[in-house]
């Protein structure tokens, strides 16, 4: 095979961008020294350690903002360079944008305060393992990674980062059968689904001849590339969007979420829930924006709309018939995975003219959301058993008042009532899907909305209204972790509500309207 | 002696890809239906090697054929090294509920459901 033709010079590596990933995952190793160097202590220096590198990187994250380049246009992907661009560090293989630095930020928010309420949880659930801290450590550094670049391989491997140490984390609780059920459901679909999402990447390495996803423009706008090539290319977009569809839980791909949800300690579920899911939409963002071609986007823009209606509604229906607190909240995260889908589809749809600041901040707010409510559900673990049905919760306002006030704002913000972020998530999402001319998925939306607020006041009668069993009714006495954790995802839903545009305006992701109509840049050849 | 051409390569990987996937529906032992998800990796992995192989005249000429003939051969390494840490994961999930519950089979899952 002849090699000589353009030789490969390496591109320099730019280091700074990637400061945050790498802080996180070397916290990880060091938390896992910790541990072995000493075994079977308390674990609260890894607990500090964690936090203390999760609060570096978000800080290095917040200090590298301005110097970020704005989301780039669509127009702007035919003039891509093979590495070396100022924009993508790491030879074309890291991408340094706000839309990264904002899932990521969401991330490492999510990390730190599941990890504020990890350690008050898993003591009452008598598995107080060090490896835990750095398992969440590194899977969250597979989540950073997802949503920072365009190269498809490098994103499979951030994908199998952040699984692998999940497919563990969801079985922490080796001795008890629902915790290892859940493992082994949650490890087969998930690497199921790699299967699928590999040939896919295979397939439309065969059509491009890269593995970098900005190859599919490049192909898309050659006159002379071969038809059989488009053919390959809609299989390969298939299947990876059915990867996709399983990591970020869509129907009809969701079956393990429930099982998973219910079996997996707490506090994985939580991280689960914000962290995998933030990730799976970051990633799915970048794959989606390099596939808006008029000739590609017929194929499966449709498709997607449609998997978002039933997304919304599957999840829906099946969440108004659940017992269980923590199996309800995750049938609402697969419908929540369906609002964010059709937040997806009116930004795919406007081919970069509405920015991506409606999914940055729908993730933001539902991640935090969701974290704050599963660190009050993690209350009822106590002496090892833990309750999770809806008449484990009762009477939980007179235990822990605060938890229990927080409980409402979450469930609030999940079911869309103002002033919290959900609500404005929600609104955002109508926006732009009535601008893109989707009536029908705004309509969709919108009655999948009331149809939620249902099971979300169910949990706030059972936590608020209904009085305490006294043989069934037991709480783990709120620790510091817990509360500071509420308390501030409550703080934080509420201040999204109430200060929307300042939020919108500081991750600065919808387009100014001079960049909407950007020029093409002429393509440079490598 | 002739060379096997794209396409054949292509159809064997499609067929080990079905057989895996069907595999993995029908069967009840874990540990089969994770010899079924190997056999779908390896066929992305076939699809992989045989497409960097006849990548000679690249379909999008603006990427050197350098580039995509090391790209689709790295892809491979990395796609085993990820498989093996899941044998190492999915076989100590599988030990573990072989210690606490004698039998897997994965009809018997079903203490959640709803």
């Amino acid at each position: 095979m002849n090699l000589g033709d353009a030789p490969l010079t390496p591109a320099p590596i730019v280091w700074e961008p990637m400061l945050p990933m790498i802080i996180v995952f070397v916290t990880g190793v060091l938390c896992m020294c910790v541990e072995m160097l000493r075994p079977k202590q308390t674990n609260n220096l890894i607990v500090v350690l964690s936090l203390a590198g999760l609060a570096v990187a978000g800080a290095l994250i917040v200090l590298d903002w301005t110097a970020a380049v704005f989301h780039q246009p669509p127009s702007e992907f035919f003039g891509v360079r093979f590495g070396g661009s100022p924009e993508e560090a790491g030879g074309g293989l890291f991408i340094h944008d706000r839309f990264g630095q904002s899932v990521q930020l969401i991330l490492i928010a999510s990390t730190f305060i599941t990890i504020l309420f990890s350690e008050g949880y898993l003591r009452e659930r008598r598995i107080p393992f060090g490896e835990y801290y750095p398992l969440v450590l590194w899977s969250a550094v597979g989540g950073m990674i997802m949503a920072s670049t365009r190269d498809l391989m490098i994103f499979f491997l951030g994908l199998e980062t952040l699984s692998i140490a999940l497919y563990v984390l969801a079985g922490l609780n080796s001795k008890e059968k629902r915790s290892q059920e859940a493992a082994l459901k949650y490890f087969l679909l998930g690497a199921f689904a790699s299967s699928f999402l590999l040939f896919g990447i295979a397939l439309i390495y065969g059509a491009t001849g890269t593995t970098h996803i900005l190859g599919i423009p490049m192909l898309m706008n050659h006159a002379s590339a071969d038809p059989t090539a488009g053919k390959i290319l809609i299989g390969g977009i298939a299947m990876v969007l059915i990867g996709f569809g399983f990591k970020a839980a869509l129907v009809p791909f969701h079956m393990w979420t429930p099982d998973v949800y219910q079996g997996a300690p707490t506090t994985v579920t939580a991280f689960m829930a914000a962290g995998s899911k933030a990730a799976a939409f970051g990633a799915l963002v970048r794959f989606v924006g390099a596939i808006t071609q008029p000739e590609l986007i017929d194929a499966w823009l449709p498709a997607l709309a449609i998997v978002a209606v039933l997304t919304m509604t599957v999840g829906n229906l099946i969440a108004l018939a659940q017992r269980d607190a923590k199996r309800i909240i995750g049938y609402s995260s697969i419908a929540h995975a369906g609002y964010l889908l059709v937040a997806v589809v009116a930004w795919a749809h406007s081919r970069g003219s509405i920015g991506l600041d409606t999914v940055v901040y729908y993730l933001g707010a539902y991640s935090i959301t969701t974290i704050g409510a599963f660190a009050v559900l993690s209350l009822t673990a106590k002496a090892g058993r833990e309750g999770t049905q809806l008449e484990d919760y009762n009477g939980l306002w007179k235990r822990a008042p605060f938890a229990a006030a927080a409980m409402i704002v979450f469930m609030a913000s999940l079911a869309g009532v103002p002033p919290t972020g959900g609500f404005v998530g929600k609104l955002l999402i109508f926006k732009d899907a009535l601008d893109q001319d989707y009536t029908w998925l705004a309509i969709a939306l919108g009655i999948n909305s009331v149809l939620s607020v249902f099971y979300y006041l169910r949990i706030v009668f059972a936590v608020c209204v209904d009085e305490p069993d006294e043989r069934r009714s037991q709480f783990a006495k709120p620790n510091a972790g817990m509360l500071t954790a509420a308390g501030a995802c409550a703080l934080a839903v509420l201040a999204m509500g109430v200060f929307t545009s300042a939020v919108l305006q500081t991750m600065g992701l919808s387009l100014p309207a001079e960049s909407g109509s950007a020029s093409r840049s002429v393509a440079q050849k490598p | 002696m002739t060379e096997v051409p794209l396409a054949g390569y292509l159809t064997l990987a499609l067929i080990l890809f079905v057989v895996g996937a069907v595999g993995v529906v029908i069967k009840r032992n874990p540990i089969v239906i994770f010899m079924c998800i190997e056999l779908m990796l390896n066929a992305a992995n076939l699809a992989f090697l045989a497409f960097a192989k006849y990548h000679t005249t690249p379909l999008a000429p603006d990427v050197p054929a350098s580039y995509t003939f090391m790209n689709g051969q790295m892809a491979v390494i990395f796609v085993m090294a990820v498989a093996a840490a899941e044998v190492a994961i999915g076989l100590g999930i599988i030990m573990a509920i072989f210690r606490t519950r004698e039998e897997i089979d994965i009809d018997e899952m079903n203490l959640m459901k709803g």
